[in-house]
């Protein structure tokens, strides 16, 4: 019984890293790039629905939609100014870009909300569901956490599967001179990809601290780094790849801190990512690594 | 005396054979063109003589010793060099230590030496520098020296990897097409020059060419592939006239 | 003589200048310091100038030479520093004499660093690119989390260890010495600014000869085209581990020093961002540059500092800096136009037409 609810859990954290997972895998798809900001994002998302909500006393509802705009526009915001003039550059110069933006992100809450952490109401109000005469609890926040992953899982395939811009963001990540020469607009095409994974941070944001429930300026980065070890889990470019490395990862992560040790069960996630990298070098879904001579 | 004998070289991909029972022979320090139509399986023949792809059956022999199955590394310093039909030069460091590079294995002293430049180092490197430039002179490359492999021009970059191949001091040497993207100036400076270091350091040479002049010209025997399987080999007379070559060279 | 001078090579020559440079340096902060003139702040820095440069130099190897990506610099660092400290902490009664103890704790520390330096190298051999740099980064905050739940302590029985707090019973007498997330408390003061410049130069010395060696060219050609390298015989696997190893046994040296220069030594410093900070170091210092590296080390550990009358703005300033200068230095358009301005084709062209204008009169 204990071992179920220990499961639910994991999936619940799991399904939070795969929304992460997906921003990071996707821009990773298509911009080739890490975005080390992203963690950061969904920090900014959570002070969004912290401001709304406990600051300014709004709904939830309401509190929900400012972040996914703010984030958003945050993100191809980011995109646009600080990723876009390094197109062209090194993938070392943008990766310590990225690193910048997050320090800013992360100071900027810093300066605004102060040093504190602070208690972060759940923007839902739902009853715990009860199974097997009380003894498994699952909350609210689980049970939409579940759905809500499982929803953008199958929509998110779809967009890219049916939409001309899905379409479009495959054609850049196979090849981007090649889009270009089928008129695609490689720029308009990653800006909507930032666009995507900081609307899906947001909503990751919404899910994970009102489980947690509370926030601070350094809550995104953990979050971040574990979603991004999930993308590369699973294979990174892969979208069904970031899901199952999420799932996984929260699942590994809540058994091995319920079962072993609370302190050590970051690094049975790592060491574990390790071995599989050992195994399979380009993830679980990843594609193989070939080199023509 | 055989510096290279290839028994039956086979290797698939996905159900495709690529090279379908290769055999060859090439006699010491003779030059050997090996041509073919694009997607032929020519490249793949010098990535199976040098161990970047393992066959799936066939032997290869070098000077007697068989070297099948071993690493690319093994079978550098057993005695094949290669150069690349895309180039592959080390772009961010000197001509001079591209060709130092294939000094690698001639010259050694340990790391420790090098660190604490004890006197090992100091030899070695003057005796690396010497030879390095010796060669570098064949190719007319030494006033170049100091520039970066990247800023040489594209001929010169060609002629640069064939310096580095030469540089590790290789029984036979595999030139993939050496001459591609050079005008006809530069293709008849490099014919001379490949005749040349076959004379000075007596290296049998096997090389992938399509300009027809250049294979022509130099080469003793020619090697024809197409689709993987052997079409012609012999005399070049013999074999540009073959009418089976004609065919698979302009078609039906 | 001079025949001899110009056989020495640029490489020793550009050596010789840099090392130069570092000990009059050490000399005039040395009679700064003598004089009463060095701030107390400027003081504290001068050792960490000295273990962020040797970081940088060796994280530089890794990423500039051999170029593979890591982002776990600090984990070498981390078990340096431990090992080191607790090999401090064990001997402070048994060798009494500081010189001998802290030699061998710097042993201790850049060979347990060495050894995790070869499992990474080993690691680096299957796995690629992001792939690695993810592997580099999960090891970092492994390292990181064992120390933080490692406990440590002796008794009359020995050594007893437990992971995990609370776990841990000694008999009575028995004292911890690495406790958890408390760390290691107590290490000895032995790191000096003039041991830290000593190990800063041979850093410097080792990894710019190593480079500039056959070894050197080896790891290099290996960055530039795996394949070719290779094709000419250059032993891939030995070279690679190679350049792993000698980049953490100088990390693990630097964190001997480190821990070996506060009071309190913890785990949580040596996270991801501590690795990404070297990485900065690096990048910005110029990748594959060593002296850029120790410089950049010195400028960014001096400009926190320096910003510090900006009070809260501070490290928000420092992240503006950084996504400019990165901008500024990489992206393309940039790199044109200050082709375009460069000052040195200004003075040129204004020259020229002075020159011209000269001859029209």
């Amino acid at each position: 019984m204990r071992f179920l609810s220990y499961l639910i859990e994991g999936i619940r954290l799991g399904s939070v890293y795969s929304i992460i997972a997906l921003g990071y895998t996707m821009v990773y798809g298509i911009a080739k790039m890490l975005n080390f900001a992203h963690g950061d994002v969904i920090m900014v998302g959570g002070f969004v629905v912290f401001t709304v909500m406990s600051i300014w006393g709004q709904s939830p509802i309401l509190a929900v939609i400012a972040a996914v705009i703010v984030c958003t526009l945050l993100g191809v915001t980011i995109e646009r100014i600080a990723y876009r003039p390094l197109r062209k550059a090194t993938s070392l110069a943008v990766l310590i870009t990225a690193i910048g933006v997050s320090y800013l992100l992360q100071n900027l809450a810093l300066l605004i909300f102060g040093a504190n952490i602070k208690s972060f109401t759940s923007v839902f109000n739902l009853e715990p569901i009860r199974l097997a005469e009380g003894e498994i609890s699952i909350s609210g926040e689980t049970v939409v956490t579940i759905i809500a992953c499982i929803v953008i899982m199958i929509g998110l395939t779809t967009f890219i599967k049916r939409s001309k811009t899905g379409r479009a963001m495959i054609a850049v990540s196979e090849d981007k001179d090649a889009a270009v020469l089928m008129g695609v607009n490689v720029n308009k095409t990653i800006a909507t990809t930032f666009a995507i994974g900081s609307a899906l941070a947001a909503v990751a944001s919404v899910l994970q601290f009102s489980s947690i429930p509370s926030i601070s300026a350094t809550s995104g980065a953990m979050p971040g780094i574990k979603a991004f070890i999930a993308a590369v889990f699973g294979g990174i470019g892969s979208i069904p790849g970031a899901m199952i490395g999420g799932i996984l990862l929260g699942v590994i992560e809540i058994l091995g801190r319920r079962y072993i040790s609370m302190e050590l069960s970051d690094a049975i996630v790592f060491l574990i990512l390790i071995l599989v990298l050992l195994v399979k070098p380009t993830g679980i879904l990843g594609k193989k690594y070939h080199e023509k001579v | 005396m055989d510096m290279l004998c290839v028994k039956n070289l086979s290797i698939s991909f996905g159900g495709l054979h690529a090279v379908d029972s290769f055999s060859i022979t090439i006699k010491k320090g003779e030059l050997y063109g090996l041509i073919g139509p694009n997607g032929a399986g020519k490249t793949t023949v010098f990535n199976l003589l040098t161990g970047v792809y393992k066959p799936d059956m066939g032997q290869i022999f070098l000077d007697g010793k068989n070297i099948t199955g071993l690493s690319t590394i093994e079978i550098n310093k057993a005695g094949i060099a290669r150069t690349f039909q895309n180039i592959r030069l080390f772009k961010n460091m000197s001509v001079l230590d591209n060709v130092k590079c294939g000094l690698h294995n001639k010259y050694k002293y340990s790391s420790l030496a090098g660190i604490f430049r004890l006197p090992s180092y100091f030899k070695t490197e003057k005796m690396m520098n010497e030879e390095a430039y010796d060669i570098l002179k064949v190719f007319d490359l030494d006033k170049e020296a100091d520039t970066l492999a990247s800023n040489l021009p594209y001929g010169k970059q060609r002629k640069l990897e064939i310096a580095r191949a030469l540089a590790t001091g290789p029984k036979l040497l595999l030139l993939d097409e050496p001459a591609a993207g050079m005008n006809p100036a530069e293709t008849e400076e490099l014919m001379e020059t490949i005749k040349l270091i076959r004379e000075k350091y007596g290296v049998t040479i096997l090389l992938i060419e399509h300009d027809m002049k250049l294979v022509a010209g130099i080469c003793e025997k020619i090697f024809v592939l197409n689709f993987g399987i052997e079409l012609a080999n012999g005399l070049p007379q013999d074999v540009l006239n073959n009418p089976e070559v004609i065919k698979a060279y302009l078609g039906e | 003589m001079a025949d001899y001078i110009r056989k020495i090579s640029k490489n020793t020559r550009s050596n010789l200048i840099t090392v130069g440079t570092i000990i009059l340096i050490y000399l005039a902060c040395q009679v700064l310091i003598g004089a009463g003139m060095m701030s107390f702040l400027m003081k504290g820095l001068l050792m960490q100038f000295c273990y962020y440069g040797m970081l940088a130099i060796s994280l530089n190897l890794t990423v500039g030479i051999l170029g593979e990506l890591s982002l776990g610099h600090a984990g070498f660092m981390c078990i340096g520093a431990f090992t080191g400290a607790f090999f401090s902490k064990c001997m402070i009664n048994v060798i009494q004499n500081t010189f001998i103890r802290f030699s061998l704790a710097l042993l201790v520390g850049a060979l347990s660093a060495a050894v995790f330096g070869v499992i990474i190298g080993v690691v680096v051999l299957r796995v690629r690119g992001d792939y690695l740099a993810i592997v580099t980064l999960a090891f970092g905050e492994i390292v990181k989390n064992v120390l933080n739940a490692l406990h440590i302590g002796i008794d009359s029985d020995g050594f007893h260890a437990a992971m995990g707090a609370g776990k841990l019973e000694l008999k009575e007498g028995g004292t911890m010495i690495i406790d958890g997330a408390q760390g290691i408390i107590g290490i000895p003061r032995n790191s000096t600014f003039t041991i830290s410049v000593i190990f800063l130069i041979l850093t410097y010395i080792i990894i710019s000869n190593l480079v500039n060696s056959r070894s050197g060219r080896a790891i290099m050609a290996i960055r530039d085209n795996r394949i070719a390298a290779e094709s000419v015989g250059i032993d891939v696997t030995k070279f690679k581990i190679l350049a792993f190893t000698i980049s953490a046994t100088f990390a693990g040296l630097a964190g001997v020093i480190y821990a070996h220069n506060i009071n309190t030594l913890e785990s949580s410093k040596f996270g991801y961002n501590m690795s990404i900070m070297i990485l900065v170091f690096v990048v910005l210092g110029g990748i594959g540059n060593i002296r850029g590296s120790m410089i950049s080390a010195v400028i960014l550990t001096l400009l926190p500092e320096y910003l510090r009358f900006l009070k809260n703005y501070r490290m928000l300033i420092y992240a503006i800096v950084l996504i400019v200068m990165m901008i500024f230095n990489w992206s393309p358009a940039c790199i044109k136009w200050r082709k375009e301005h460069s000052i040195k084709d200004a003075a040129f062209r204004l020259a020229k037409k002075v020159f011209k204008a000269r001859k029209e009169a």
